[in-house]
């Protein structure tokens, strides 16, 4: 074996095991459902932002985005600024709010003021679909990462992820879940930085140097927009659904009920705008960095869709291919990755069996009465049945286009999930009525015009002329939400908003 | 009892705190937000050099993460100030009145 597959495997190996040993300490204190969803509750503001940041920067955007601007140039800069903006809809709109009306998942906040069978069926439906369509992009890059990096099948790859997902969620909870998500952000920053830094070492940290090479290099178009998006409307709508869609995407909505209180719910947002935002301002010099010292053609000859440009910058900037420094700091940025990848999909196999097993088993076929012991042994038997589920649809979506699965999660997220939270907590002429339209609705048209889009049906036969569906499906979402709640009349509802309304607000009662 | 809440001069006061504050920086954050993509499509003037190399458009790009940056450390300047107090207030009111 070649000094570069025992360097890659040990690090690799260094990772399962310090996450096995978090897992093994965290299932023995979590035993109690709240222990289970949400830690206990006790997790700090500061420790919920690095893990926020953990939970969301998946390995989508640490080597999709790098690979974009690699070969795209500016456009792909649009991702990372849309990324961050997001949170500023989570902080001002949502983040306080659920967290002093809910209890595990969205569907609590819902449940308060509305029927809670009914919506709680709803939601639990839109928030499996959100995370399996978002497990399923993060399976599918794992399996083609993993295949690039050790040279292991495919099937193999996705096996393992799904496996090592399993064993941390059932075992552990959100205690084991949330600590792979501080540890994967922390690596995560650090391996960005390190790359940064030594990008513009090269050009004694002259950032207008480090643009006139690339000027010089590839001209100066490729630091203009219009390479990847010819349509501004194309960008709106993709910048909706991205700018939206995080304030109605589970696995962050998730992480609120981890914190005591909801002032801790907005340190935690803070902190992680802070990290996810130095993140992508980083992914400039990741992206523009590959291009310039890797050079495209070389990017693209070992990944066409560009996913490699970050750690093949490692390897370069390490000292080259067949260096021990460049050996090396390669196979370090691949276990970043591989962390990354497993921090990302424990969080949304916690999302999708909390909407499983708390809103649906517990609530909707038990009417809320479970003891304990049975709900948390549900919990587990659904994250066994989620992750296995995933490993199928893993493996059948073999070559499946990453990014058209990451922008469809966004899509119906912001179609389906958040005209239905935002209208709840603000809006009391809401309803059990509006809620349903404006899930299904949401939920149909943002999968149904993704369907027609030019991306899946060839843009000669294509129905719908965007690839990101956002700017058509999301007033749609909230239209139907309206329109649903003026046909169905619904007293209670109206009635149960000023104590919703109270509480979401003041934060009474909360728990 | 939530009726009475809801109509107490304390949560009117903090309603009214919220909105003030809240509707003009979420509707001047989406508007700063979706220039850009608006502005980098279809103003040929944001593709000239500002700094060497470096144009407009991405100068605007990397000033969206100051704006959000700024209008969070905003947020929860006066979200501390003055929403916690009056929320704080609400909360007590509430405990000392049931006698808990």
């Amino acid at each position: 074996m070649s000094y570069m597959k025992v360097l890659s495997f040990s690090m690799f190996a260094l990772v399962v095991a310090v996450t096995l040993f978090i897992t093994y300490w965290a299932s023995r204190r979590t035993k109690t459902a709240t222990e289970f969803y949400a830690a206990g509750r006790s997790i700090s503001g500061i420790q919920n932002g690095f893990a926020i940041a953990g939970d969301y920067m998946s390995a989508a955007s640490f080597l999709g985005i790098a690979g974009l601007i690699a070969l795209n140039g500016y456009d792909g800069f649009l991702y990372s600024v849309g990324w961050l903006v997001a949170y500023i809809t989570v902080l001002l709109i949502v983040a306080e709010p659920l967290r002093n009306s809910g209890k595990y998942t969205i569907a609590d906040a819902l449940a308060y003021r509305l029927k809670p069978k009914t919506v709680r069926t709803a939601a639990a439906l839109s928030t499996i679909t959100i995370s399996v369509i978002y497990l399923l992009a993060q399976m599918v890059g794992a399996g083609s990462l993993i295949k690039l990096l050790l040279d292991i099948p495919y099937e193999f790859s996705v096996i393992l992820i799904g496996s090592m997902m399993i064993l941390y969620v059932s075992c552990g909870g959100m205690l084991a879940t949330t600590w792979v998500q501080i540890i994967k952000a922390g690596l995560l920053m650090f391996g960005a930085f390190l790359l940064s830094f030594l990008v513009l070492l090269k050009f004694n940290f002259n950032v207008v140097a480090f643009f006139n090479g690339l000027a010089e290099k590839y001209g100066q178009s490729f630091l203009e927009p219009g390479l990847l998006y010819k349509n501004p409307i194309e960008l709106v709508s993709l910048g909706l659904a991205l700018v939206l869609g995080t304030a109605g995407m589970p696995h962050i909505l998730m992480r609120f009920y981890t914190v005591p209180t909801a002032k801790a719910a907005r340190t935690s947002v803070l902190w992680a705008m802070g990290l996810i935002g130095s993140f992508y301002i980083m992914t400039t010099f990741l992206g523009f960095g590959a291009a310039y010292f890797v050079g495209r053609e070389a990017v693209i000859a070992t990944d066409a869709g560009g996913n490699m440009a970050a750690p093949l910058l490692a390897q370069v900037l390490g000292g080259g291919a067949g260096t021990i420094g460049g050996e090396t700091f390669l196979a370090f940025l691949c276990a970043v990755a591989f962390a990354t990848i497993l921090a990302v999909v424990a969080g949304l196999t916690l999302a999708a069996s909390s909407a499983f097993a708390h809103d649906f088993y517990v609530n909707v076929l038990k009417g809320g009465k479970a003891d304990e012991i049975t709900q948390v042994k549900v919990a587990k038997r659904t994250v066994v049945a989620v992750g296995v589920i995933s490993i199928i649809l893993g493996l059948a979506a073999k070559g499946q286009n990453v990014a058209h699965l990451v922008a469809l999660a966004f899509a119906v997220a912001s179609s389906a999930n958040v005209p239905v939270i935002v209208l709840s907590i603000f809006w009391k002429g809401f309803n059990t009525g509006g809620a349903v339209a404006g899930i299904g609705v949401g939920l149909i048209s943002s999968i149904g015009l993704m369907l027609l889009s030019p991306q899946i049906m060839g843009s000669e036969a294509a129905l719908f002329p965007l690839n990101n569906p956002g700017i058509a499906s999301i007033p749609l979402g909230f239209l139907a939400a309206y329109v649903g709640s003026v046909l169905y009349k619904e007293k209670t509802a109206e009635e149960r908003f000023e104590e919703l309304f109270v509480r979401a607000n003041t934060g009474l009662g909360a728990e | 009892m939530w009726k009475e809440i809801r109509e107490s001069k304390e949560f009117k006061e903090l309603i009214s705190q919220k909105v003030k504050f809240l509707v003009p920086v979420i509707i001047f954050s989406l508007s700063y937000y979706f220039a850009l993509p608006l502005s980098v499509g279809y103003l040929p003037i944001m593709k000239t050099r500002a700094i060497g190399s470096i144009n407009w458009a991405y100068l605007f790009a990397l000033s969206q993460f100051f704006v959000a940056w700024l209008v969070a450390a905003a947020y929860s300047y006066v979200a501390s100030r003055k929403f916690d107090p009056l929320a704080e207030k609400i909360r007590q009111q509430k405990s000392g009145g049931e006698q808990e």
